[in-house]
């Protein structure tokens, strides 16, 4: 899409209408919306980039699932044996399963062909359709011979999901108000540290939640401060700020915690709650109602931010901030201010995401536990498209993938377990490419706001 | 309400933008602050506004002194601004714009944006605006952008309004409209400030004019007075304002643009196939309201565009796709719209401005290394020949004012070779004395034989340079007319309508543009 559309230097009066990218290519105009905004003309810059991954794809199952096919029976099961309602086991023939999607694949991809040669886009539903095609042709080959656990891989997904998307709540509501926000992951070790600490010491979990949001607001606070008082670059002081708390919780953790763990570094853990009911639901059940107290904060709390950023007078000022702050200061709106305590604010809601790791999955503070999930969680951010529901999804993306690895290691599938490790990631570089589309952030985000 | 400021000095470090300014707006008037780009007239409404605070003087509303320590102060008090860049956010509807900063909520905090429509339908209805309260004000054209700005500062009953240079963004005919309006608005008891530097509007509507030079107050004048009486006022000398030049001879043509289009990266045609051509020894002005493609046209022209799609052809040399390098090497002098961003490096001086885009081999390097007496040799008579009044030739650019700015910029691209010259903007954010200076260059230019091309959004400026003038609305060239061709012919061909009255003068061209 940023390669020239320039002609080549032709000698003489040739019209430059060839254009040299074998990717995009515009075409004859036409005229979309003759009185809207600008007015101006449009024309479609063709852009072959989602057929052809289409079609790397469809390759990819070619060789995989039908020249590399493997023979057996693939068993999805639907529910745990101690479930309320029993669906039965879903058994496909692997090989059959292969072949379906991978002509399914094709398919979806000379249809995506198809449409670019014909001026239009390649609709989302069909990219996500695309996308579970391959992943049930993947899983059924993967699985040939075994049993998948289907709600094992769910409940997994939310629980790894987890602390990604309280850090994504935290990075939405940081990006929209102006300040880039690279230190979630610094607020997420913040937060496990803090309250597994406090945990520990007190017993009580729920105060380790709450040390965990003061720990998180005060990485927050350094950022606010370097960021809005002293205009130092927002994502130098996020990521010296990652590097100051691993290296700060790395020494507490090996000079103190692992001294007397069985004092310091043993909280409890949140139990499960299991909602009456709807945590009877097949398959959905299991997945997000029977969790701990953390998960349902954290449905509460994507819900929060969503309805509060769109619906009410905070939103449409942090929005304006972030957006425009001269308009926004000629209004009336302390444009510092609002920076400085939403910065806050979003610090003690990505803590909360690392008090999950000590009080809800793990039980146990580690080194550089968080491993990375802060920067996910900002990819999740750009992919969501700074939009609370769109980044919990894609969070939830992140975290499927995540779990897969783990599931597939279980039950010995022949993809070695270390190129299953690089599969969150290679999906985040997808993501935030952009196969999607080019996607906007808020305009003024990263950039200090200097009153004259 | 009647608005009174006293004594107001703002310094900026040692510049004094504001010295001891005094102004006395009576309510149900439409004051007239008049001045040149830089005289302080803006620094001042923004110590009104609470956007600045004023090192010493004080403001008083109905004889009240006022303390604002930011703009909701000025707000509360009654004080609207339509700023100049209009502080709307694009990606906001018109209610949630006027809304912002002073919001009604429901139950549960919800915001109650039934009740901003209506509000935004009311004040519309009421100077019949006709405006749609859901529509993304990224979408609006900017007359109707300077509307919603109107309505903001009407919805929180400002009872004084400062326009700050409302005109520059609009066409003839919506600063008609304008003016209309702001009629409307004086006669409903609303006291106006009206910042401006044309002469013609003030006159036009003003009741009283306060003319400010150097930051302070050099007199008062009736809009009866002449144009020459205001300048005079405004620029501290007799000013000349008319461009001498004589009856062009155009040449065979040398540029010529077939079909031209500029695709951005939205897939928009930001220039929508546009053919012309400039012959030696005239100049062809193109005209147009602020971002209606001429930007995108120049930048084509010298290749600072990434696609393209048509041709140009410089006395038969193709320009299309090649680097900036190979243009200007074709021949091409270029004096970009922004002269801080693209024409100019802030930190270097004078001298080293002077040769940046010759920085690859003689007669300013040798071997390798840089020439630097024969560029401080070199530096020292251009500054002479264009006037640059600096304290020599190793001050850094940055730290000239505007119009010497730009004459550092025309010195350089002038003292080429050229066959075609390109100047977008020449005399935007510069002093009068030196918009003669730069028009008086542009003309011999084109005397000498070289074809010239001049983009400008000043009406004024088309009419005193052009021997054509190319409007262009949307990305497409609306015709091609000659250069004297009146300003209300022109200023619908701004507004994109093409009066059937025009004399064309270049009938392939226009059928060529009009595709």
């Amino acid at each position: 899409m940023s390669s020239p559309l320039s002609a080549s230097a032709a000698s003489g009066t040739n019209l430059a209408t060839e254009v040299a990218d074998p990717g995009t290519r515009a075409t004859a105009t036409q005229h979309e919306h003759p009185d809207s905004s600008n007015g101006l003309e449009k024309t479609i810059v063709k852009s072959y980039k989602a057929p052809i991954a289409f079609a790397i794809f469809t390759v990819i199952a070619l060789v995989l699932f039908v020249v590399l096919g493997r023979d057996g029976v693939s068993t999805f099961r639907l529910s745990n044996d101690n479930d309320l309602i029993q669906l039965p086991a879903l058994g496909v023939p692997t090989r059959i399963a292969g072949i379906v999607a991978t002509v399914l694949l094709a398919v979806i991809a000379v249809l995506a062909y198809l449409r670019v040669r014909a001026d239009r886009h390649v609709p989302l539903w069909l990219t996500s359709l695309f996308g579970v095609l391959f992943l049930f042709g993947f899983l059924a080959w993967a699985a040939a011979g075994q049993t998948l656990p289907v709600p094992g891989l769910l409940v997994g997904t939310v629980s790894l999901s987890v602390p990604l998307i309280f850090g994504a709540m935290g990075g939405v509501i940081s990006e929209r108000v102006g300040v880039v926000n690279v230190a979630i992951e610094g607020q997420l070790l913040a937060g496990a540290f803090a309250s597994a600490v406090v945990a520990s010491i007190t017993g009580q979990p729920l105060l380790g939640l709450v040390v965990a949001m003061i720990a998180g607001a005060l990485v927050s606070f350094v950022l606010a401060a370097f960021a809005i008082k002293y205009l130092v670059d927002q994502v130098i002081v996020g990521v010296v700020l990652n590097v100051l708390v691993i290296g700060l919780t790395n020494f507490l953790y090996s000079q103190v915690l692992s001294k007397n763990a069985e004092v310091l570094n043993s909280p409890p853990r949140f139990d499960r709650i299991n909602i009456p009911v709807l945590s009877e639901i097949p398959i959905i059940g299991p997945t997000l109602f029977r969790q701990t107290i953390v998960v349902y904060l954290m449905y509460i709390g994507v819900a929060a931010v969503y309805f509060a950023l769109f619906h009410t007078k905070w939103g449409l000022r942090v929005r304006a901030v972030g957006e425009h702050p001269q308009a926004a200061d000629t209004v009336g709106i302390n444009v510092s201010g609002t920076r400085f305590w939403n910065v806050l604010l979003a610090g003690a809601i990505a803590g909360l995401g690392g008090a999950y790791f000590t009080l809800g999955s793990v039980g146990a503070f580690n080194k550089e536990m968080t491993a990375g999930a802060g920067y996910i969680a900002l990819a999740a951010v750009i992919f969501g498209q700074w939009d609370p529901i769109r980044a919990t999804l894609a969070a939830l993306l992140f975290g499927f993938a995540s779990n897969l690895q783990n599931v597939l290691g279980i039950i010995g599938s022949p993809v070695p377990s270390e190129f299953m490790l690089m599969l969150p990631y290679v999906l985040t570089i997808f993501a935030v490419a952009g196969l999607v589309g080019r996607s906007r952030g808020p305009a003024a985000s990263g950039r200090p706001y200097i009153k004259a | 309400m009647k608005l009174e400021l006293r004594g107001i000095t703002k310094r900026f470090g040692s510049l004094v933008a504001n010295d001891h300014i005094d102004l006395v707006v009576k309510p149900g008037e439409i004051h007239a602050l008049l001045g040149e780009n830089g005289a302080g007239k803006s620094t001042l409404m923004n110590v009104l506004y609470g956007l600045y605070q004023a090192d010493d003087g004080e403001i008083l509303l109905d004889d009240e002194v006022q303390h604002f320590a930011g703009p909701g102060d000025a707000m509360n008090a009654g004080i609207g601004m339509v700023h100049q860049h209009f502080m709307l956010i694009p990606v906001f509807t018109v209610a949630e714009n006027v809304m912002l900063g002073n919001e009604q909520t429901k139950a549960g905090g919800r915001l109650d944006l039934p009740a901003a429509r209506a509000r935004v339908r009311e004040i519309s209805a009421r100077f019949g605006f006709d405006l749609d309260p859901d529509a993304l004000v990224d979408d609006l054209p900017v007359g109707v952008q300077q509307r919603v700005e109107i309505i903001k500062a009407l919805s929180r009953d400002a009872k004084v309004l400062v326009f700050d240079e409302p005109t520059a963004v609009l066409t003839p005919q919506e600063t008609d409209e304008l003016m209309v309006i702001m009629g409307q608005l004086r006669d409903a008891g609303t006291s106006i400030v009206f910042i401006t530097h044309k002469l013609r509007e003030v006159r036009e509507i003003a009741d009283r004019i306060t003319i400010i030079r150097l930051g302070s107050v050099v007199g008062e004048a009736a809009p009866t007075a002449s144009n020459a009486e205001l300048a005079s006022l405004m620029v501290g000398r007799a000013v000349e304002l008319t461009v001498h030049k004589e009856v062009s001879s155009p040449g065979e043509a040398a540029l010529v643009v077939r079909d031209l289009s500029v695709v951005d990266a939205l897939g928009q045609l930001v220039v929508n196939h546009v053919s012309f051509e400039v012959h030696r020894g005239e100049i062809l002005a193109i005209a147009g309201v602020q971002g209606n493609g001429q930007t995108e046209l120049s930048e084509a022209i010298i290749g600072l565009q990434e696609k393209v799609l048509g041709s140009i052809t410089l006395d038969g040399r193709w320009l299309v796709g090649m680097s900036v390098a190979k243009v200007l090497d074709a021949g091409v002098g270029f004096v970009p719209e922004d002269r801080n961003h693209d024409g100019l490096v802030g930190e270097f001086t004078i001298a080293e401005n002077l040769m940046l885009d010759r920085s690859d081999r003689a007669p300013f390097v040798k071997r390798g290394t840089l020439q630097l007496n024969y560029l401080n040799q070199f530096a020292d008579e251009k500054a002479k020949e264009f006037d640059v009044r600096s304290q020599g030739i190793q001050t850094p650019v940055g730290r000239l004012s505007g119009g010497n700015q730009q004459k550092v910029v025309l010195a350089r691209e002038l003292s080429r070779d050229l066959r075609l010259f390109v100047a977008a903007q020449p005399t935007r954010g510069i002093d009068v004395g030196s918009i003669e200076f730069v028009h008086k260059r542009i003309v011999e230019t084109r005397d000498s034989g070289v074809p010239v091309i001049v983009v400008s959004t000043e009406l004024d400026e088309v009419t005193a340079l052009a021997d054509r003038i190319a409007v262009m609305y949307r990305g497409s060239i609306v015709g091609i007319v000659p250069g004297n061709t009146s300003r209300d012919v022109l200023g619908l061909m701004m507004a994109g309508e093409v009066p059937d009255t025009i004399t064309t003068i270049d009938t392939d061209t226009i059928e060529g543009a009009l595709l």
